[in-house]
């Protein structure tokens, strides 16, 4: 295992940290946070037309460039550091990762290739109502048709910019088991989708109403419970890398501000109260991007058991060290941290919606539990 | 939160309750346990229920009869805060004068200031903000730099300038809680142009109606205009408008954060019990009770607000005894602020995903609302930092950091 960045690597970051710097600045965020939809979609397609963002990780034969996921990781990691809005997240870390592994090769070539291009923007629709990641949590149901097709009946919600996404990947229960279901919503009739104001404007979310919508089964009937785990802990993962940039970011302008604001003649950064307040949050930010890391390492070479544990693992550490990173920054701001117009508050909203995204941390330590037998 | 304050403030209690009962209806019962020190939510209805409280004589508790108090004592004003959070009432929308600005007049103000200004306060008829904090000053207050003169020719426009003259104001306060809503300022300035830190500064109290004093909204990270900053441009005040003496603010301004770090937490924390109460049911619901890990930090954040109840009323029995109160009064706003985090934390997170979804504009429910406004907390009246610099070298001698 080598676990190090290649200089590859470590341009990909280069480059994806200027695009972002650019294209995601703060005015950026702040103007899609306001805007009920969340997305710009010239932005979305420079994203995919010259950095290749959308298809990093989706594998060559399906019109990716077949990047590993610590590189993807990369990209989250630059993406969270930048508060970079919109459906990324959804359809690459959900959408594209639930393609990948379900057991329905014609879809991945009917679909993937729209992804990657950035041509189609994706999302998971699994959390209903009660609000659960496990399999239990699933009721939406779908029914055979007179025509031999199936058709959804039910809600979702809390789905990631399921309110935008043109290709929906929806969890439901048929006769043997949980399946997975594909509905293209232009013009899909039974289909009602309300976008839900979220608490961090910077992550939208929707609600979606299925009245007997058609939809294509992905995959033999009953077994995708598998497929979807599976896609749950690569998304836990590429979260966790994404919180690790966020609270690096957060960091950043903690420890910029504490050089600068100067108290009782002196930089607040030289208190100690401060200072070792700064370098606890470096101890989370590390020991926090050791556990996405070990968690993209294991995506990329681990087995099955391997990555489940080391996914469950980042999300219980990374949802809480970015917590802790965006208050206490909120904190070394004084005042000025506290309001609406400085952007520490839009990095703690976004650690909390990310604590609440794939399952809450203290869901995941059971997870890990359960998974390491103890 | 049955609690028993013993036989002779029965009675008291009885009244209250009963008062409560009959007039906490309607609209101000559909307002329970809205708002906060630092939350202007349902801000109109509040300062109605302000004004019913006023009517009832139920305002100023513990102030002298002279001035439109009740003239009764700390235990009957304890009485009064403990049946007032039992019912869960809408918070005080007139806190700042209430809590901070009037027991600061009754300490240090003149006979003059306290007849003027304290009937007002009790009546809702005129709000105060408290301009203490500037854009250089925050923590380190004693570094104020907006400046005060006295204009002997000039003509007063307050009434009652007895000694002639005026104070002229300028600079900038920052932070100022429910500025805009103020009629009143208390402004610590700085009076000697000569002098440096603590020495030479005054506090003033200054009226917002004037060409001279410009307020204008801050908004806070949830999404409320509340606090603001004040630019005051020559702004104008009667020369007898000083608390305490001219060059003596830094007692008089250090008098008022007494407060603000004593006794004035005890409303805000009884709303915390509520909070712990909500939590449990909340987690009943989610069916969070079965899992151990949730137990434990449930019964962890129903034990701080249980403690931070038993310390306040160690220290209000102390302060009832006419002792000073112990460490634990000084250690009491770092581990409320902190441990009320915590509690809003776990309460974000069994909330679940529904807890991450907010109402149109930008609306938040009382958790959201409570749990965003929790993080000034350890900001405001003494960061938590300051508080561990004062404990440790006030409460246990440590050796002073070194300072310039
Ligand atoms: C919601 C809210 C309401 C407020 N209402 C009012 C009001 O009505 N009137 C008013 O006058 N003010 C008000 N304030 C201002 C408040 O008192 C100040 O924010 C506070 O004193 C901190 O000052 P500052 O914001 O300038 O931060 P700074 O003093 O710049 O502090 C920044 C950081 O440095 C730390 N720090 C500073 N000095 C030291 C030190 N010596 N050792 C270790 N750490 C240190 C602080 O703890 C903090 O973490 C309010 C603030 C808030 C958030």
């Amino acid at each position: 295992m080598d676990l190090t960045f290649s200089e590859e690597q470590d341009e990909l970051r280069k480059v994806v940290r200027s695009f972002l710097a650019k294209h995601s600045d703060e005015a950026t965020v702040r103007r899609l946070a306001a805007d009920p939809q969340g997305h710009d979609p010239v932005v979305w397609g420079r994203m995919a037309g010259e950095l290749g963002l959308q298809g990093l990780a989706v594998p060559e034969e399906y019109g990716g460039s077949g990047f590993g996921y610590v590189d993807l990781g990369i990209v989250f990691e630059e993406a969270g550091r930048a508060l970079l809005g919109g459906p990324y997240f959804a359809t690459v870390a959900l959408a594209a990762e639930a393609l990948r592994r379900c057991a329905d090769e014609q879809a991945r070539h009917d679909f993937l290739p729209g992804v990657a291009s950035g041509e189609t923007v994706a999302t998971l629709a699994l959390t209903e109502d009660i609000g659960r990641w496990d399999e239990q949590g699933i009721g939406l149901t779908a029914a055979h048709d007179e025509r031999g097709g199936w058709r959804l009946t039910g809600v979702k919600t809390y789905v990631p910019d399921g309110h935008l996404a043109d290709l929906l990947l929806v969890a439901a229960r048929t006769p043997s088991g949980i399946s997975l279901l594909a509905v293209e919503t232009t013009d899909a009739p039974g289909l009602a989708r309300t976008p839900l104001p979220t608490l961090d404007q910077t992550r939208k979310q929707a609600r979606i109403e299925f009245t007997d919508t058609p939809a294509r089964l992905l995959g033999p009937e009953g077994t995708a419970w598998p497929a979807l785990e599976r896609t749950l802990a690569t998304a836990a993962v590429l979260l966790s890398a994404e919180q690790v940039g966020g609270a690096a970011a957060a960091l950043d302008a903690a420890v910029e501000y504490a050089k600068i604001r100067e108290q009782y003649g002196r930089p607040i950064g030289s208190f100690q109260g401060i200072k070792h307040k700064c370098a606890d949050m470096l101890m989370e930010i590390e020991s926090a991007r050791s556990a996405a890391y070990g968690g993209l390492w294991a995506l990329d070479t681990g087995d099955r058991t391997e990555i489940a544990i080391a996914a469950a693992l980042a999300q219980a550490y990374c949802s809480e060290a970015f917590t802790k990173v965006a208050a206490d920054n909120i904190q070394v701001h004084g005042g000025i941290g506290f309001t609406w117009e400085h952007p520490a508050h839009l990095y703690f909203k976004r650690a909390k919606s990310s604590e609440a995204l794939l399952g809450t941390p203290s869901y995941h330590r059971e997870l890990l539990a359960t998974r390491l037998g103890i | 939160m049955e609690l028993d304050f013993g036989p002779d403030v029965r009675d008291f209690r009885d009244e209250v309750r009963d008062w409560l009962a009959d007039h906490l209806v309607g609209e101000f019962a559909e307002h329970r346990g809205m708002g906060g020190p630092t939350d202007g939510a349902a801000w109109e209805v509040r300062l109605a229920w302000d004004r019913e409280l006023s009517a009832g004589g139920w305002l100023g508790v513990g102030w002298p009869r002279e001035y439109g108090g009740r003239g009764l004592g700390l235990l009957e004003e304890i009485v009064f805060e403990y049946e007032y959070a039992r019912v869960n009432a809408p918070y005080r929308a007139t806190v700042n004068a209430l809590d901070l600005l009037g027991p600061m007049l009754l300490k240090m103000g003149s006979e003059a200031q306290k007849k003027r200004f304290l009937p007002p306060i009790l009546g809702v008829e005129e709000l105060w903000g408290q301009g203490f904090s500037e854009p250089g000053a925050g923590s380190d207050l004693a570094s104020v730099r907006t400046r005060a003169e006295r204009d002997d020719g000039g003509t007063s426009r307050s009434s009652g300038a007895e000694s002639g003259g005026e104070w002229v104001v300028s600079g900038q306060k920052v932070w100022t809680s429910f500025g805009v809503h103020a009629d009143w300022l208390y402004v610590l300035t700085r009076t000697d142009p000569r002098s440096v830190r603590h020495k030479g500064l005054s506090l003033l109290l200054v009226p917002t109606d004037q060409p001279g004093v410009e307020i204008r909204p801050i908004r806070n990270l949830a999404g409320q205009d509340e606090f603001a900053e004040v630019f005051l441009s020559d702004a104008r005040t009667s020369a007898d408008m000083v608390v305490g003496e001219v060059g003596q603010g830094w007692r008089t301004a250090m008098a008022t954060l007494g407060i603000e770090r004593g006794t004035t937490l005890l409303p805000q924390q009884l709303t915390f019990e509520r909070e712990a109460e909500a939590l449990i049911d909340l987690a009943r619901e989610r069916g969070a009770l079965d899992d151990p890990m949730l137990r434990r930090r449930i019964v962890d954040a129903w034990i701080s607000v249980r403690i931070m109840r038993t310390t306040n009323l160690r220290t209000i029995a102390e302060l009832t005894a006419g002792r000073t109160p112990g460490a634990q009064a000084t250690t009491a706003k770092l581990y409320a602020s902190t441990r009320h985090q915590q509690l809003g934390q776990l309460a974000t997170e069994l909330a679940g995903p529904a807890g991450q979804i907010v109402g149109e504009d930008y609306a938040l429910d009382r958790r959201q609302r409570s749990f965003l406004l929790s993080l000034a907390e350890t900001i405001y009246g003494g960061s938590s930092e300051i508080q561990r610099n004062i404990i440790g070298e006030q409460v246990l001698g440590l050796p002073k950091e070194p300072r310039p």
